[in-house]
């Protein structure tokens, strides 16, 4: 098979890293990188493209639904808008969850029927959405599926003990005869952000006021209110300096991506949303480092989806981003992290009016925390902004950085570069 | 897509109970593997890691904590999880990172600690059932494989005798196996007299739970040119799952893996499996379940699996050898390693370096195949030298 | 090491002949008495996680049903099967399930097991008979997992035909234990 791998492959066999033309010309792998990528353009466009994505829930509880009827109805809805009969039509399905936070052991035992994906190439990631949607592209390039489907959702609602889950995620041997739960290991991280960056209470105050107040603008945000900065510095800590309004609450949700190369996908709709690049990243877990003030997962992440998009200058090639915001300082942190801000003036930067605005779908500060679906949300978010964007003929939101996280005490994350053009 | 070869692979021992950690026992695996490539981790661009569940560890998001064992700080890293599939999967998810073009190294490590759950292992299974029908009936795993072999035997006439066959060749050929944890000298008459688990399940029918890790290395063509003579090629990979309710299909029958199978034949461009694979590395974790899998990947007719083994095709020096290695039943079955465990003996046995485990006949193409959740996960590897 | 067929199959594989991998695989083994007598250091953790899952609208229905007495399923038009247990969509058609439908409460064994253990792997006093049974009134091979009573380990086999034996009805609670076994239907 041909692909873009193998264009790189034959051209690189036949002019080397280096292109030297004469004895004077000496080409820079830069260029040959470009080249390639335009000959391999030109050639054939590996493309990989969102064609259809769907969600459902998107509330504090979903008592009507059990996780099963809540995915299939994601799942019809992200099949209808590619008319994608996934019985038929799907090469690979991926699905992203940890037992724990389902309840079930193995969970993936339940992964395929409300899918359409009995009998099929499933397979379950126990990572973040986006991570899901990484190994989907990947299943695309390596010809193992020209459509795939990505799923991921959080019935947070149903596990009563979610401290305890936390807790259970952290070290055993010595962090957790010390810590009880993985939310203090936050706190710690925002005081040394806080401190590194000499980021202030009311910049953090000023993204928990932003995001909430944007999801009033967004029909799946739960938590979305007209929070002031005021208001948002008297909220109380959770664990000093992490205060309750600065961490994204609880919700049931799922997301469905209908994922196709570049030939399939113009057939299936009007709209694609290209992934441009992608990149994921685990720096070390334990909790000692993660209280580190830079977003390592994110940078090395960042550094890999740009390299693949073509990305050099991210803080002017963005129209706008999808960070995560688990904790309100996380957002400050990610876009340091990502280029697209400079901590300097962190606070204008996270504004609807600043060159690249983030979150302006109301984050998970007002959308929620949906566990390993967080990165689908993101995905959800922008892809839906582009498309609204591109219906309405306004010009300006072209291209979108979304950026996932999987929370404590992880320092594992992915990033997508999304574009329309 | 990109040609991918496996160029190194190492394993820890094996036992029911190990002193290291699950982070120690992925670094000893990624270590070794790393060896016998001759390679550093610098060199490593992505990781793959699969462990089986949670709860054996006793940690929320094993996948993370595992990761500075696994050699997976700092880089592109996936834990991927198809339940006891899973070790099969691993080489598969790695395979995909390099035909991709995404990665040109990656390293792929399968890690399982079962012994930290207490009272028993076997408990974690019993959180793999559904938790509104099955749970509150107090099931364990060893029922829905004993109704399984009970459906196969009853469809097909089959004899537990002739099943005990399998755990006899197994046992016996972990004998030469340096990691083993259950090699043994046993007769069939030894298998029938052990204690019922859960009828027709008798002790020696079951392989036992292991602590333990394996990992391989696997390159894009251009490098694994530079760094050996001899790779060995993954030339296709299957993977496929059946519907969650079980009680709704016919046991007697995996369509799960033929299907899963025939994914990966027909990358290999394989027709006539029975002729065109040497050998074959076939999930074990119960003695009639490598029959079951045999007939799945079309090694064997449907129900005479039996016959094959009792006729000597299935030992190392028979006409197509199947666990050469020694199997889950003789090495050990810590979930995610064995899979990758059974990647790896494919790779020894294609390069004739399987030492006293070399089976007969020359090989060039052979399969590993792996299984998991509720009847229902089949995973495949075919690899050619 | 002992005799070697490395190389057997190539015979330019001189400098691996004697090789045998894996080759000094690492990893330390415990015994018994070194873990049960505390030669070495451990941490113990207890931990006790609590759920509350949604039953839905497929499985609430049919607990809800148990209750009453009666094991429901679901239709689907789409390839003309009564679903047991009952789903709101079909994994094989996809697309939503049309019906409830009154199944029986008997059925036929599918397969059996004896099980001499418990869930922890501790062994059993009495042995307990489970099996997979095919409801009567479901399309053909759809059944659940339970258990069987007021028979014989001798008398069970494939194919024998049994009936639901309820709770009474104060002591149904909407949960798959409110049929206690399944009984033998016949004279056996």
């Amino acid at each position: 098979m041909i692909n873009k791998a193998g264009i790189e492959q034959y051209l690189y066999a036949s002019f080397g890293p280096e292109l030297k033309f004469g004895r004077w010309l000496i080409v820079s792998k830069a260029f040959t990188d470009k080249l390639v990528g335009d000959i391999g353009a030109l050639l054939l466009d590996d493309q990989v493209a969102i064609v259809g994505i769907g969600y459902s829930g998107f509330s504090p509880a979903t008592p009507s639904q059990s996780y099963k009827e809540l995915i299939f109805d994601a799942a019809s809805r992200a099949y209808a808008e590619c008319s994608v009969n996934p019985r038929k039509d799907v090469g690979s399905f991926v699905c992203c969850e940890e037992d724990l936070w389902e309840g079930t052991s193995i969970t993936d035992e339940y992964a395929p029927d409300q899918l359409g994906a009995a009998q099929r190439t499933l397979c379950t990631l126990s990572q973040d959405g986006l991570n899901g949607v990484a190994t989907a592209y990947m299943h695309i390039k390596s010809g193992v599926a020209s459509i795939a489907v990505v799923e991921s959702h959080s019935k947070l609602s149903n596990v009563l003990s979610q401290s305890q889950v936390r807790e259970f995620a952290l070290e055993p041997y010595y962090e957790r005869p010390i810590l009880s739960d993985g939310i203090p290991v936050a706190a710690m991280q925002m005081r040394r952000f806080m401190h590194d960056y000499k980021v202030a209470e009311e910049d953090i105050a000023q993204v928990v006021s932003k995001n909430k107040k944007n999801g009033l603008f967004n029909q799946r945000s739960s938590y979305a209110a007209d929070v002031s900065v005021e208001q948002a510095m008297r909220s109380p800590f959770v664990w000093n300096p992490l205060r309750r309004i600065q961490v994204a609450p609880p919700a049931d949700g799922c997301v469905v991506a209908v994922l196709a190369s570049a030939e399939k996908a113009r057939s299936m709709t009007e709209q694609p949303v290209w992934i441009k690049g992608i990149g994921w990243n685990s720096a070390s877990t334990s909790a000692e480092s993660a209280v580190s003030s830079e977003a390592l997962y994110a940078k090395e992440a960042a550094k890999m989806a740009y390299k693949i998009a073509g990305v050099d200058s991210p803080g002017s090639y963005f129209d706008f981003a999808e960070v995560d915001d688990t904790y309100a300082f996380k957002e400050l942190q990610h876009a340091e992290a990502l280029g697209i801000a400079d901590m300097g003036v962190s606070k204008g930067n996270t504004q609807a009016d600043a060159p690249v605005p983030i979150n302006m779908s109301g984050g998970s500060l007002s959308l929620g925390d949906l566990v390993e679906a967080m990165g689908l949300v993101r995905l959800l978010e922008a892809v839906q902004r582009l498309r609204n964007a591109e219906r309405k003929r306004s010009k300006g939101l072209k291209r979108a950085l979304v950026q996932s996280w999987r929370g404590i005490p992880s320092s594992s994350g992915a990033v997508a570069v999304l574009g329309v053009e | 897509m990109r040609k991918v070869a496996v160029i190194g692979a190492g394993m820890t021992k094996f036992r029911h109970r190990m002193l290291e950690t699950g982070r120690e026992l992925s670094f000893e695996a990624s270590r070794a593997a790393l060896d016998s490539a001759r390679m550093d981790i610098k060199n490593v661009d992505s990781v793959v890691l699969g462990s089986a569940p949670d709860a054996f560890d006793g940690l929320h998001m094993k996948g993370e904590y595992l990761l500075d064992g696994a050699g997976g700080s700092g880089k592109p890293y996936t834990r991927v999880y198809v339940g006891g599939g899973t070790g099969v999967f691993i080489p598969a998810a790695a395979w995909w990172h390099v035909a991709s073009g995404v990665s040109d190294v990656v390293l792929a490590v399968g890690e399982e600690k079962m012994s930290p759950l207490q009272p028993h292992p076997q408990y974690a299974f019993w959180s793999i059932f559904d938790q509104f029908l099955e749970r509150p009936l107090g099931v364990t795993l060893l029922w829905i494989f004993s109704l399984e072999m009970r459906r196969y035997m009853s469809v097909y006439g089959i004899k537990e005798e002739d099943i005990a066959l399998v755990a006899v060749k197994n046992k016996g050929n972990a004998m030469d196996h340096p990691s083993a944890q259950l090699p043994m000298r046993i007769t069939v008459d030894d298998v029938m007299k052990s204690e019922p688990i859960c009828t027709p399940v008798k002790r020696l029918d079951v392989s036992p739970t292991s602590d333990g890790a394996a990992a391989l290395v696997l390159a894009s063509e251009d490098v694994a040119r530079k760094y050996t003579d001899d790779p060995v090629w993954i030339t296709g990979v299957g993977w496929n799952v059946d519907t969650t309710f079980w009680t709704n299909r016919d046991l007697c029958y995996p369509e799960y893996v033929e299907k899963a199978a025939m994914m990966a034949y027909k990358m290999a461009g394989i027709s006539n499996p029975r002729k065109e694979i040497d050998f074959a590395e076939v999930y074990d974790p119960f003695d009639y379940k490598e029959l079951h899998h045999m007939e799945g990947l079309q090694l064997a007719k449907r129900g005479e699996a039996p016959k094959m083994t009792r006729e000597g095709i299935t030992q190392r020096d028979g006409d197509l050898p199947i666990n050469p290695s020694g199997g889950l039943l003789g090495v050990g079955n810590p979930i995610a390693a064995a899979g990758v465990m059974k990647v790896a003996e494919l790779f020894w046995q294609l390069r004739g370096e399987a030492g006293r485990r070399q089976v007969k006949k020359p090989v060039h193409r052979g399969l590993a195949q792996a299984w998991g959740d509720l009847m229902q996960v089949g995973t495949v590897v075919i690899m050619e030298r | 090491m002992g005799r070697s067929h490395a190389g057997r199959n190539r015979g330019d594989y001189g400098e691996v002949m004697g090789m045998e991998n894996p080759s000094e695989p690492q990893g330390t083994a415990l015994t018994p008495d070194e873990w049960r007598g505390k030669e070495i250091f451990f941490r113990n953790f207890h931990t006790k996680f609590t759920y509350s899952w949604d039953t839905g609208v497929a499985i609430g229905h049919f607990l809800e049903a148990l209750k009453a007495g009666k094991i429901v399923g679901r239709s689907c038009s789409g390839c003309n099967r009564v679903l047991v247990p009952p789903r709101m969509f079909c994994e094989l058609c996809f697309r939503p399930t049309d019906d409830w439908i009154d199944v029986l409460d008997t059925g036929v064994v599918n397969t059996f097991s004896i099980s001499y253990v418990n869930n922890d792997a501790s062994r059993r006093e009495q042995p307990l008979f489970v099996a997979v049974i095919n409801i009567d009134g479901a399309s053909p091979g759809m059944g659940f997992l339970h258990l069987l009573g007021e028979v014989d380990a001798e008398q069970i086999h494939v194919g024998m035909k049994v009936r639901a034996k309820w709770k009474p009805a104060h002591e149904r609670t909407g949960a798959i234990t409110d049929i206690s076994y399944f009984k033998p239907s016949e004279e056996l």
